[in-house]
């Protein structure tokens, strides 16, 4: 039900703008990788490589492989499509479909793509992905309403469901609790916890307290100066990386003296 | 405000300068306007000179007496409400002009038995001679005006509508700005800027050289009115589908739907209220069109309802032709009630249309309830 994801001298650049340089990083299935680092040093662009959505911005493009289980996404004839619906994501800022009610932005993934899908199954997808992301309480009543209406630590849990619901292998969190009240982020990090077991995870956090809670393994990423690449400076076992760096780079920024 | 409410405090607030009582605008408007009516009774009086007067009195009366007591900010700020008031009226005047001037003139010829049910088919001079003098009623309606611009338009937005939204989803979703994209939004706007006689002589051309010499039907005016309406609609959805926020659509791409199923099942839902009000306007603005009419479809006094074959009659061309060649020569007056009618009819229609696109807005906008 999910896979690893080993990504081989990766380089992202946007147009001509090398943008991140030469990152190799094995994820584990089944594990909760973090992405720590100062704003603007990549992570999320790299983040975005992994299920090929750095290609919706026009001039952005990659050299190096990423193997999904041994399945190249850049390779010939690879349809972003189909990495994309194996490898969800949960953006930073909320974003429901203003069109839709809640249980449809649920169904968006099954309904968007025309898949038939009887009332009953999607009673049943809707509550289990709606109690995944710990909104299911607050929202059964009003399934029809519009997901708009939410607060957005609401909407964030909606997007979260809306992307467990079409049952991705890998799933990638792009700051997903910095618009989050703390026991909203409280929600999601246990949620992350149970969804180690099913899927794998990459997150990407400024709050380094998150990176260490939920995190199994921790990369952390620093770019030299404005204008230059961005780079993977250390990764290894969140204790290790949080307690015993092996990079001065990583000791400063773990400890709060830099970023 | 406090000096306002509380005239008995001895002493006035550091916070506050003296201020002008909140009646102070009444009271120099009924001076502006009592002065200036004795200023217009000394050179001749007329409604509209002392319109003026007053308002040039009013503006000058209040911004003096506002700097002499509030100082010359405040005084400042009253000049820009004077002149943008002003402004505001000046606009509002034209507006208010036409429709008194087809709602006093078009309601009588409205009124007129049959006007909307019958055609000027046999209505002849005669009938519009007995009329005048011996007041029999006035004969004749639009019934075939009204459907052939229905229909006209009907058509015209038919072919407009997928040309021009298609296009629009092309600049938005597809063109990234490249050559091509670039070239179609610059003959976008140079269409935009056709003369609309132009517009007819192009499609009647177009039909001559393809069909045979001589066709006017409804369709060559449906097609010369959608080369007018397309610019519209292409501006306007473009504008819509541009303010769509990327995040719903990189919510779509991220859930692994495909980017054409993005574009129709998430962008086009999104900004369909904008597009739907959009393209009704464009309708507004095709709708009085008159020369391209008559180049293209000619004109009838008889009911056709097949806007495929055959000579058609429209409102704006029905107004053109009763001004111009009245029915009866001698007595032009049933003529021009009749357009006038039909004036205050295409003023109605358009005004439909508008109060219909808020309608559609408000029906599609995305729903915000809790």
């Amino acid at each position: 039900m999910s896979k690893r994801i080993d990504v081989k001298d990766l380089n992202v650049y946007y147009g001509d703008f090398l943008a991140v340089e030469d990152v190799s990083i094995n994820i584990e299935a089944k594990s909760v990788t973090a992405f720590i680092g100062p704003s603007g040093c990549g992570k999320s662009t790299f983040l975005r490589t992994l299920n090929r959505m750095h290609e919706v911005i026009p001039g952005a493009r990659v050299e190096g492989e990423v193997l999904l289980d041994g399945d190249n996404l850049y390779g010939n004839g690879v349809d972003p499509v189909t990495v994309r619906s194996q490898i969800g994501m949960v953006f930073q800022r909320p974003n429901p479909f203003p069109t839709m009610s809640i249980r449809d932005n649920v169904l968006a993934g099954v309904k968007l793509n025309n898949k038939k899908i009887s009332k009953g199954e999607a009673d049943v997808l809707v509550e289990r992905s709606l109690k995944g992301a710990n909104l299911w309480n607050e929202v059964k009543d009003r399934l029809d309403k519009p997901g708009s209406g939410l607060s957005g630590g609401q909407q964030q849990r909606l997007c979260i469901a809306r992307a467990i619901a079409v049952e991705p292998q890998v799933i990638l969190m792009d700051e997903p609790c910095s618009a989050l009240d703390p026991i909203s982020t409280l929600a999601i990090e246990d949620l992350i916890n149970e969804l180690k077991d099913q899927y794998t995870v990459v997150i990407v956090t400024h709050n380094m307290q998150q990176a260490a809670r939920v995190s199994d393994k921790t990369a952390f990423f620093n770019i030299a100066g404005t204008g230059k690449p961005g780079k993977l400076i250390e990764f290894g076992d969140t204790h290790t990386i949080f307690s015993n760096p092996v990079e001065k780079a990583t000791e400063d920024y773990v400890s709060g003296r830099f970023g | 405000m406090t000096s306002t409410l509380t005239p008995v405090r001895s002493k006035r607030s550091a916070l506050t300068k003296g201020q002008l009582p909140k009646y102070a605008p009444y009271i120099v408007l009924a001076a502006a306007l009592i002065v200036g009516a004795a200023i217009l009774a000394l050179i001749g009086f007329n409604a509209f000179g002392w319109g003026i007067v007053s308002a040039l009195l009013f503006a000058v009366g209040l911004v003096s007496w506002s700097a002499a007591v509030e100082g010359s900010r405040k005084a400042k700020d009253r000049l820009a409400t004077c002149l943008v008031v002003g402004s505001f009226l000046v606009a509002l005047l034209p507006l208010v002009s036409v429709i008194w001037t087809v709602l006093v003139n078009g309601i009588p010829g409205l009124l007129n038995p049959g006007f909307l049910s019958s055609s000027m088919n046999g209505v002849t001079g005669v009938y519009d001679n007995r009329a005048v003098e011996e007041g029999a009623p006035v004969l004749g309606g639009i019934y075939h005006a009204l459907l052939g611009t229905v229909q006209i338009t009907l058509l015209a937005t038919v072919i407009s509508v997928p040309v021009g939204l298609l296009t629009a989803i092309y600049l938005v979703e597809y063109g990234n700005d490249g050559r091509l994209a670039r070239a179609i939004t610059f003959f976008v706007d140079v269409m935009t800027g056709i003369p609309s006689i132009v517009a007819g002589l192009f499609a009647a051309a177009f039909f001559f050289a393809v069909v045979g010499p001589g066709t006017k039907t409804g369709a060559v005016a449906a097609v010369a009115l959608s080369v007018l309406m397309i610019p519209v609609v292409v501006r306007s959805s473009e504008e819509m589908l541009k303010i769509v926020p990327n995040e719903l659509r990189e919510a779509s791409y991220a859930l692994g739907v495909r980017k054409w199923r993005t574009i129709l099942k998430v962008v086009i839902p999104t900004a369909i209220s904008g597009i739907a009000s959009g393209v009704t306007l464009a309708i507004a603005r095709v709708i009085g069109e008159t020369a391209p009419i008559l180049v293209t479809a000619g004109f009838a006094t008889s009911i056709n309802s097949n806007v495929f074959g055959g000579w058609m009659a429209s409102l704006p061309t029905f107004i053109y032709t009763q001004i111009l060649n009245p029915t009866s020569p001698a007595n032009p007056d049933p003529s021009s009630e009749r357009a006038w009618g039909a004036a205050l009819v295409l003023i109605i229609l358009v005004m439909i249309l508008n109060l219909a696109a808020r309608l559609i807005a408000r029906i599609f906008a995305p729903k915000t309830g809790r």
